[in-house]
Formats: structure tokens, sequence, C-alpha cells
């Protein structure tokens, strides 16, 4: 299964986090692992994880996350992992 | 395993910084299209094109959705229709036939643009290549997506002064018929020496003979990363310049790799090449000359910009090609004045002329591209300055190319506004000396004697 990197990057505020998972939980997607720093003020969060949706109903998880950013205040973005390693790993 | 650094320096960069691959280019052979006639030819065409690039823009905007990354063009390029036509179209009137199926192909399947509407006349002009090069001003304005080029020279074969001598008087009517919207005909339209068969950028683009059946193409960008990574190495040494550029270059070309390997993966097309291009676009922050600035000029055309060009020209291509199986088409800097908007700042400051960046040209790719010129400007005047430009890749082995604008009723100092990715661009003053003599002479200039390697 392809890993999946989401980003949540926004202002920090209480529940973020709590939100972003249970969305994750309702879709079956499994939490590989959590980082999170403050870059320029800016909360940064990724999450790996293993999502088993493909084509159609990937594009839609990443739709539906986008707009559970824009209701909590903060840009979310979900890329299948490649466009990571690719740039960063030889 | 990833780590957030790392994340957050690519999203960045797509977020940030303009990174974005610039084009997914599908080559098309239509060498299997030619009918009986006229008319035959162009329902085989418009099949063709429709059937192998009836996925092209929806499996392009999947790729971007999935991996985060913008893919601004979608586009197709085609057989040069001087080839196609060769049997079916008698007359110029017969290759417009031609370039408007062209274009309703290029509607029905969602592209911006198509391009191969060329003919390749290094050592001569046939028949059907003199009908389609004639035929360029009616076929522009008649059409809203189609791109057209003429190759007219070559290391190996020299230059045909012929064809050169003609293209002055195209570009001239294809102003003239498409002045009610800016000329924006002599925008489509691109004249080169020594050009790629596997170029994906238009509007230069064509699907050389040399190539299979149909292919993927993808040309890259990403000023805007250069830049800012330059940001961080102000006053340090040229090793350390070079090295940055390098690294940035690998890592832009990398996205351009990935999407190239699923496009042709998902269409079931092959891979051909990446084009490592650094492509500006009007946006800011998305410019060649701003990375010429951090360099360390005033502004783009300053002594030492052709210096800072050439170094940036070839770490572009050192780290790039690292990153890709398969490197081609133009692959250099561009230098478009009216897509570039510190290269437009550049010539409205008085620092930049026509005849440095033709300078500027003989060290990156590609050309004279999207210069305004007085629309008075005579036609053997725009074939002298084409000369020019041809002779430097001619002896170079280098491509080269001209796209220039006539700007019919305006003159130094006006403005004229293309919009969307061509922009606008400050007419700039052509040297006015006659060279009428030179040009009317009849025939070829000879290849140069390095051509002869065998």
């Amino acid at each position: 299964m392809k890993k999946t990197i989401i980003t949540v990057v926004g202002k920090d505020k209480v529940g973020i986090i709590g939100k972003v998972c249970t969305f994750l939980a309702e879709k079956n997607v499994n939490i590989l692992d959590i980082s999170q720093t403050i870059v320029a003020g800016y909360f940064n969060m990724m999450m790996i994880v293993e999502a088993e949706q493909t084509g159609e109903e990937f594009l839609s998880m990443v739709e539906e996350l986008k707009q559970l950013g824009e209701s909590i205040g903060v840009m979310i973005q979900a890329q299948h992992e490649d466009i990571f390693n690719m740039m960063h790993r030889i | 395993m990833l780590n957030i650094s790392e994340v957050i320096e690519t999203n960045q960069m797509i977020h940030e910084m303009n990174l974005d691959v610039r084009t997914i280019t599908m080559g098309i052979s239509l060498l299997d299209c030619v009918g009986s006639d006229l008319s035959e030819t162009k329902q085989r065409i418009y099949h063709k094109i429709t059937t192998c690039a009836r996925d092209l823009v929806s499996t392009g905007e999947e790729i971007s959705a999935e991996y985060g990354v913008p893919i601004v063009n979608k586009r197709i390029s085609v057989t040069p229709i001087a080839l196609v036509g060769n049997s079916v179209a008698k007359s110029p009137e017969d290759f417009v036939e031609l370039a408007k199926t062209l274009d309703e192909a290029a509607k029905t399947v969602g592209v911006n643009f198509i391009g191969g509407y060329s003919a390749l006349v290094s050592k001569g002009m046939t028949k059907a290549d003199e009908n389609l090069i004639r035929s360029i001003p009616m076929a522009l304005s008649s059409t809203e997506r189609v791109c057209s080029s003429v190759n007219v020279g070559s290391t190996k074969t020299g230059i045909n002064m012929d064809a050169v001598r003609l293209i002055g008087q195209i570009i001239k009517e294809t102003a003239e018929l498409t002045k009610e919207n800016d000329c924006l005909g002599c925008a489509k339209f691109v004249v080169f020496t020594n050009a790629p068969d596997d170029n994906p950028f238009m509007a230069g683009a064509f699907h050389g003979v040399t190539e299979t059946d149909t292919i993927i193409n993808v040309g890259v960008s990403g000023p805007g990363v250069v830049k800012r990574a330059l940001e961080k190495v102000r006053g340090e040494s040229f090793e350390v310049l070079c090295e940055t550029i390098k690294k940035t270059a690998f890592k832009v070309t990398r996205v351009g790799q990935l999407v190239a390997q699923e496009a042709s993966r998902r269409l079931g097309v092959p891979f051909g090449i990446i084009d490592l291009s650094l492509a500006p676009t009007p946006a800011i922050g998305d410019s060649v000359g701003e990375i010429l600035e951090e360099i360390g000029l005033e502004y783009a055309g300053a002594p030492g910009t052709t210096a800072a060009l050439a170094l940036l020209n070839d770490q572009v291509k050192k780290g790039g090609v690292m990153a890709s199986s398969y490197v081609g088409g133009l692959s250099g800097a561009f230098i478009p004045v009216s897509e570039d908007q510190r290269m437009i700042d550049a010539v409205e400051a008085g620092a930049l002329t026509i005849e440095k960046l033709e300078a500027m040209t003989c060290v990156c790719s590609v050309g004279l591209d999207m210069i305004a010129i007085p629309g008075d400007t005579k036609a053997t005047t725009i074939s002298g300055i084409i000369a020019d430009e041809m002779a430097l890749g001619m002896v170079n082995q280098k491509t080269t190319a001209v796209r220039i604008i006539p700007v019919i009723g305006k003159g130094v100092g006006e403005q004229v506004e293309f919009g969307g990715l061509l922009g606008y661009a400050p007419i700039m003053p052509v040297n006015t000396y006659c060279c009428d003599a030179f040009v009317n002479r009849t025939g070829r200039i000879p290849a140069p004697i390095h051509s002869f390697k065998n």
C-alpha cells in the first residue's frame, strides 16, 4: 500500500490533531507516524498514513481533508509520499 | 523515513516559490493519417489526436491532485504538418484547413496549445514547405490554439536564407492579420535553427520524424525555487553558488521525472524526455531575471549578465541530468522578455537591449523570445535579426530561436498586452540600419567547417 503524507499548516489551536485523527479513523486510514514543529510562528504537522483509497476515492478524501482544514482555519494537504521521496532520496 | 523538514521544504517550494510542472506534452505522429485527399486526411488527423490524447487532460489533473503539485499545461505536439500535408494540400489555403482541424482537435481534448504546424527547411523548401510557410499568417489568425514553427538552419546544413527572407515577410503579415488582437499571431510562431524533435514547450513544439508513434515529454520549471535558494548564499563564493543551483535543479527535475513516469504509465504512452528548462511566468517570484539579480546584478543586462547566465544554465543542466534518465528538448534557462517581470523591468530601465539579449542567447536556451518591436520595422530587418540568431545556433551547435512581435501601430516606449502566460512587453528599439542587400541575396549560408566531423 502506498503511503500518504498529510500536512497541516496554520495557526496553532486546540483540537486540530483530534479533528484530523477522527476524520482519518472514520475513513479507516491507519496513522504510522506523527511529527510536528513550529516554523515562522506557524504550526506544522506531518502525518505518515496508510490509506487504502485509490483513484477517485483518494481524490475525494484529499478534497474532504482540504474542506476540514478550511472549517478549522488551517491548510490540510494529502499527497502521495513519492513526491517527497523523489525529491529528497537518491 | 521522511522527516518533517523535507516535507515542509517541498511544500514551500510549491506554495511559496511557484514550483510547478510547466507542461505535459504528448507527441503524436500524424504520418499514418495521410489519406487519399484533403478531407480524408483531416478526418484521420482529428480522429487520431482525439483518440490518443483523450485522457491527457484528466490524467494530468489526477496526477496533480494526488501529488499536490500543479501541472500548469497539458499540450500536444504533432508531426510537422508540411510533411503530413505534402501530397494532399496543394495550396496555402489547403494547409489552413489542416490548421483548423488541429485547432478543433485541441479544443475537443481540452489542451491549450497544439504545436507542429511546422516545416523543416534547413537546407531547402519543397513546394509543400513553401505553401505551409505562406499559409502561416492565415492559419494563426484563423485558429486559436495552433502554434507554428519553422526550422531554417542547422549546424550540419547551414542556413536557408531563402526561408529566412520569406519568414521576415510572414512575420509582418501575421502581425497585420492579428493586429486587432495585439499581433498575438506572432507570439504563436517561432523560427529555429537546430530545432529539437522532442521539445515540449510552445510555441516551438513539434513531434519529430525520429520519434515513436506517441510519446510523453515533460517540461519542468522553477525559477522561484532557484531564486529563493540563492537568497541564502549571498556573498558566498562561486563554488557555493553553483552547488546551490545544482542541488535545487536536481530537486525540481525529480518532480518532473515523477510526473512524467506517472503520466506515461497511466496513459500507456512511452516516456520521452524531461526538458530541464527554467521557464519564467509573469508572476512575481517566478522570474529568471530575478535569479540574475540574486547572483549579483542590478538588472538583467548589466555587465556580467552573460557570464551569470552561462553559469546558471550549466548548473541547471548538471543538477538536472542526474535527476532524470532522459533529458532533451531545449533544456536551459529561458529568457522571454514578456513572460518575465524582471526582464520587462530591465528593458524599461534601459538596462537590457536586443543586442544584449542576443549575446545572452549564446549561453542559454533558446533565443530572442517574446520580444515586441515597432510595427514599422521592415521585413528585411526582421530577417536580418533572424539570420544573426540562426548564425549563433549554427556555429555554436545549439538550438536558437526567434519569436519576435512587430506590433502594428505602436512604437518604442509603448506597451503591448498579450495576457495570461504570455504577459506584456514594452516595445524595444531595433537597429534600423539597412540590411536589404544582404537579406536579398538568394540561396543558403554553407555549414561551418566544424560540422564536418566524419
